[in-house]
């Protein structure tokens, strides 16, 4: 399966050479920079890319808003990215899966030593700020109940609803930790997006959320930030992480990053985040601010432009006002889906043709394709990272894995059905095998087969949308970033161009079905 | 009515048995010889075995045991698509390809023969005016367009499109009201004179039978009773079950 699985991507990233920003693997003098897919995460990766960019000859690649954590690191390990930024406190915890360590400066040592020896992974130096989870109530309700503390927290905990992070809720140093240490045991825990959380808060709806430290939104919600009164959190001082062979190829990376070291502090994220999330600019806009402020580039002339796209402006004038972006990445979604939906008829309809012959096998192998369908879409795209890395390449395996079953279930029952007494007749006449394949079974399989093609395609584009979570891009990207953000114009702004896409492919299929139906009844 | 038969024989069984995967015997040691230009129906209720006995001469179902030839050649040792290509078939109903023209259909055959397109249209339309379609009207319609009878007429002229030495004909009449079977039983003789051509017939249709053939034969579990003429095998019939079924059939004939 394996070899199968490599040349099949090969020939993927074959098909999506000419699409924009895609090269399949760094070339030299290019270095990677990923993120996770949250706003200080993205802001910070973009101040990276810039500044190598600025102090630098080395092309830089971005491949931001990867899915969390794992996705991240393995994207990292494995040498799809070349760097992003992360938090010790994350990579003891959630990565090395050590137990929290309190000290700051003893976490970072100890990140350092572990991930250099496992991995040749180089935590470089902090940057002078810590983005720690830290666990907020409403003002009104800390006044209400004199809340200061998370151990008073502790006290009507049995009476709160709390609104977490999804991976808030399952790391060590989150929930499960917290509530062993402190004894918390909340009415309900609701998962959400963290942009979700703080009006969901706002609204009533939760009583306890967890936030960052820099989270700028901290600037404009009524909430109370109470004391970790027993130093559960560890300290989450963020870094650039780099990989060694990066470094030894391309010292400069080193030494230009360094400038940042110690460069920002809680208060500056704060008011950066705050940009981000409330403000809705650009990363790349706000991240050009910032290293103009530390002096690290030359001030840019007046560059509010094509993207400052305003809350009030109407929808139609946002749209257009990011027509570049959304050619782009529409571009993108259908090279996505084009080269997956390829990839799935060169296999699944020779496939089905087989079966066909060799009937005993085609039950097994049919309903061991239809698993495929029932993992959920994002685990799957997730699980290729360890074989592909991110981009563009495993996002089109994972389409391509997807639109499998429904072009091979329709082929072997469409060959396997047609017109049984046209197909023994002509057989008896004197057709081949091959000529009643090609002159009798497919031609009158056609439609049927069309249909299962169709199925997948339609299938294909709206799953496309969630491949921007491993950096493939497309349209899920505005989607992604505008759930992350809470702004509803930029879901909108994915998800009605991925919506009409179907639509549109869905009814082109339609009319070449129509073409393909052979005369006769229905 | 006899056509004048020679002594050559046009096919062959010798102690054919066939011997299905899951056990059933559907032919139990069949001796049948059948002359050239001679037409022989076969006759018995379903699962008598006629229709296997029937494939077995295009080699659509290989014998177990025993010999079929067909124009003195074993067919065990003959290429099955070409033997095919030189033996017209017609089975009960639906035999035609449905995304096909009539005239595609009538030139089946010959299409796989590899003759050229103008000479495979006039074929066509040679033998649709012979079943009594006007070509101009049914040589560009498709299957689903045409009645039955219509569609049983245009699957014996593809069965003779080539001009076969030896048609096999599985039920043609089966599945059609007994108007349009009359009609075309009517006209089957004449075709039949037209082609000069071998026919095995299988029919449950005693009296089509009896209209026919040369020779009747009646096939029960797997076996051939006894095949004569139909004037003969009334009056003479050698086993009580062909006495018994022909006694069903009442008058006629």
């Amino acid at each position: 399966m394996r070899p199968a699985l490599l040349a099949a991507a090969c020939l993927a990233g074959a098909a999506l050479a000419p699409g924009p920003a895609e090269a399949a693997e760094p070339a030299a003098g290019t270095v990677v920079v990923g993120s996770k897919n949250f706003e200080e995460s993205r802001l910070l990766a973009e101040m990276f890319a810039q500044l190598l960019e600025a102090r630098t000859d080395l092309a830089v690649e971005r491949r931001l808003s990867l899915a969390g954590t794992q996705v991240c690191f393995e994207a990292l390990r494995t040498g799809a990215i070349d760097l992003y930024p992360e938090y010790t406190g994350t990579g003891l915890v959630s990565i090395l899966g050590r137990p929290a360590e309190g000290d700051p400066a003893a976490a970072l040592a100890r990140v350092r030593r572990e991930f250099l020896a496992r991995w040749d992974l180089w935590w470089l130096a902090p940057l002078g700020f810590e983005n720690a989870y830290e666990i907020a109530v409403p003002e009104r309700l800390a006044r209400a109940q004199g809340l200061a503390t998370i151990s008073d927290l502790a006290r009507v905990a049995g009476r709160l609803d709390a609104g977490f992070g999804y991976e808030f809720v399952e790391r060590e140093d989150g929930l499960p930790g917290l509530a062993r240490v402190y004894g918390l045991a909340f009415r309900r825990v609701r998962p959400m997006q963290q942009a979700i959380k703080y009006r969901a808060a706002h609204a009533g709806e939760i009583d306890v959320l967890d936030v960052y430290t820099t989270d700028g939104r901290l600037l404009t919600h009524r909430l109370t930030v109470l004391a970790d009164d027993r130093g559960f959190f560890p300290p989450y001082q963020a870094a650039p992480l780099v990989r060694g062979a990066t470094l030894a190829a391309h010292p400069e990376v080193g030494t230009v990053l360094a400038l940042l070291a110690g460069a920002l502090d809680e208060d500056v994220m704060r008011q950066l985040n705050f940009r981000l999330q409330i403000g809705h600019e650009e990363p790349a806009a706000v991240a050009r601010d910032a290293l103009a402020d530390l002096g690290l580039v030359a001030v840019a002339s007046a560059a509010a432009g094509e993207h400052d796209a305003g809350r009030s402006d109407p929808f139609t004038v946002y749209l257009w006002m990011r027509r570049g972006e959304l050619g782009r990445r529409t571009m993108e979604h259908l090279a996505l889906t084009g080269a997956a939906l390829a990839l799935g008829i060169a296999l699944a309809l020779p496939l089905g043709l087989a079966l066909e012959r060799r009937r005993w096998l085609a039950e097994p192998v049919i309903r061991a394709v239809g698993v495929t369908q029932t993992v959920p879409s994002l685990a799957l795209l997730a699980f290729m990272i360890p074989f592909f890395g991110v981009g563009a390449l495993p996002a089109v395996v994972a389409l391509w894995i997807y639109s499998l079953f429904p072009i091979l279930r329709n082929t072997y029952t469409g060959v396997r059905d047609a017109d049984p007494a046209a197909v023994a007749s002509a057989w008896a006449l004197g057709m081949t095998q091959g000529q009643l394949l090609v002159r009798v079974r497919l031609p009158l399989a056609a439609p049927v087969i069309l249909a299962g093609i169709r199925t997948s395609a339609v299938i294909t584009v709206g799953t496309a949308t969630l491949a921007a979570f491993i950096g493939a891009g497309g349209l899920g990207e505005p989607i992604v970033t505008g759930l992350q953000l809470a702004d509803t114009r930029r879901i909108l702004s994915g998800a009605i161009p991925a919506a009409l896409l179907a639509l549109a492919v869905d009814g082109l299929l339609a009319l070449v079905e129509r073409r393909v139906r052979p005369p006769g009844p229905g | 009515m006899n056509v004048e038969a020679s002594e050559r024989l046009a096919l062959v069984a010798r102690g054919a048995v066939k011997v299905f995967e899951d056990g059933t015997r559907a032919i139990d040691g069949v001796d049948l010889a059948v002359r050239a230009g001679e037409c022989v129906a076969l006759v018995g209720e379903s699962g008598s075995g006629k229709t296997t006995l029937l494939r077995l001469f295009n080699r659509t179902v290989e014998p177990t045991e025993g010999r079929v030839e067909v124009d003195g050649r074993d067919v065990g040792a003959t290429d099955p698509v070409g033997l095919r290509r030189r033996i017209g078939f017609v089975q009960q109903e639906g035999g035609l390809l449905p995304h096909w023209t009539v005239a595609r259909n009538v030139g089946l055959v010959p299409e796989l023969l590899g003759w050229p397109a103008a000479r495979r249209g006039e074929r066509a339309a040679e033998l649709l005016a012979l079943v009594g379609l006007e070509p101009g009207r049914f040589a560009g319609r498709y299957p689903h367009q045409l009645s039955g009878g219509q569609r049983q007429r245009v699957a014996i002229a593809r069965a003779i499109a080539a001009e076969p030495e030896v048609v096999l004909l599985d039920e043609p009449f089966g599945a059609l009201d007994a108007l349009t079977r009359r009609e075309l039983h009517a006209e089957l003789p004449r075709w039949r004179a037209a082609l000069g051509a071998t026919m095995l017939l299988v029919t449950h249709d005693l009296d089509e039978a009896f209209r026919l053939a040369d020779r009747v034969g009646v096939m029960r579990a797997g076996r051939l009773l006894q095949t004569a003429p139909p004037t003969e095998l009334e009056a003479r019939p050698t086993h009580p079950y062909v006495a018994s079924l022909l006694a069903l059939r009442g008058g006629g004939g």
